[in-house]
């Protein structure tokens, strides 16, 4: 539960860091970045969180249905403008995947690093 | 009508049966994505309650509450891998910059070509990024930040369901080109996804998803005064 507790502190401060100096990015990308922070300066151990955060990163998608049902309610209402709104999500979507993993390849650099991932991801 | 389905319980209980049983389908029927299956379990206990999806919102607020913590969790996989994102460093922010500027070039390019509506064009420019930050600049620019949602939506679910076997048939498997991609087109479902495929591909998916969240909050500062 130290674990949760922690993360819970960090989503919540980073909504209060939003509110209180109007940073343009929302709450929780701003709780991410500070407790990046506290881990780079050893202020969070890793062991303390680790399991907590495996636990939620595990079940991202489950947050995420919400959003899917709302935005499934809102798909009849759409009217004159479908076609218009299916072809820019779906172009853009494989748009951005094709551009950042291209790009991403083609400045990796070169030195027996894909034999490292392989390990890493092994 | 019954009292129970108008009990928090009744939604948190729908969602998360409904999330367990598409897991299980998932394991047995590799290409049904549990964000699709989960969805139309729901939607269908819905329909046939007759239950009103606004109040089901209501109800599942604790679930979009635990995004916040569940986005800062994803710190853990990216300070695992730092001595990787390190040596990554330059092509990391490079990749993920080009990335944002063919996110919002691209799609505000195909909604002007199909002749979609101004509304339309201002709430599709941000959809790349995860919906918080898609609202912010919605709102900013001036379109509808209940559309912004909705296209930041339907863009992870697309890119985390198709994301995958394309990036495979173009050739970027290697997991830190993978996991990049996810993040800046796919944002949190590019980074659920990814992390299925590792863990390494899920901390560059998760890095790309932030750092595409700031790098495009600053790509629209500009654009602000040019189209305000």
């Amino acid at each position: 539960m130290r674990g949760f507790a922690i993360l819970l502190g960090f989503g919540l401060a980073g909504v209060l860091l939003h509110d209180v100096l109007h940073v343009p990015l929302p709450g929780n990308v701003l709780g991410l970045l500070l407790f990046l922070g506290a881990l780079f300066g050893k202020v969070v151990k890793l062991e303390w969180v680790e399991e907590s955060a495996n636990l939620l990163t595990g079940h991202l998608l489950l947050f995420f249905i919400p959003y899917v049902i709302g935005a499934a309610a809102l798909i009849p209402l759409l009217g004159a403008n479908a076609v218009s709104i299916v072809v820019g999500v779906v172009g853009s979507t494989f748009a951005v995947l094709w551009v950042t993993g291209t790009v991403a390849k083609k400045t990796a650099p070169k030195n027996k690093k894909e034999e490292q991932d392989d390990r890493l991801s092994a | 009508m019954i009292v129970f389905l108008h009990d928090p319980l009744f939604g948190l209980t729908l969602t998360v049966g409904a999330y367990a049983i598409a897991r299980g389908i998932h394991s047995r029927i590799r290409w049904l994505h549990p964000i699709l299956s989960s969805s139309a379990i729901i939607l269908i206990v819905l329909a046939l309650l007759r239950f009103p999806i606004a109040e089901f919102q209501g109800e599942v607020g604790l679930l979009t509450t635990l995004l916040g913590p569940a986005t800062v969790a994803l710190g853990v996989p990216i300070y695992k891998h730092r001595r990787l994102i390190r040596e990554r460093v330059a092509s990391v922010l490079i990749s993920v910059l080009a990335g944002s500027v063919t996110g919002i070039c691209s799609a505000g390019a195909l909604v002007l070509l199909t002749r979609g509506s101004h509304e339309v064009l201002l709430s599709i420019l941000p959809k790349s990024v995860s919906s918080p930050i898609g609202i912010e600049i919605s709102r900013s620019l001036g379109g509808t930040p209940e559309l912004s949602v909705m296209f930041s939506v339907v863009t992870g679910v697309l890119g985390g369901v198709l994301g995958p076997a394309f990036l495979y048939r173009s050739g970027l498997r290697d997991p830190v080109s993978f996991g990049l991609a996810m993040g800046s087109a796919a944002h949190g479902f590019g980074t659920a996804r990814s992390l299925q495929e590792s863990e390494t591909a899920g901390s560059f998916s998760a890095l790309a998803m932030g750092l595409s969240g700031i790098t495009t909050s600053l790509l629209f500062i500009p654009l602000y005064f040019w189209l305000g």
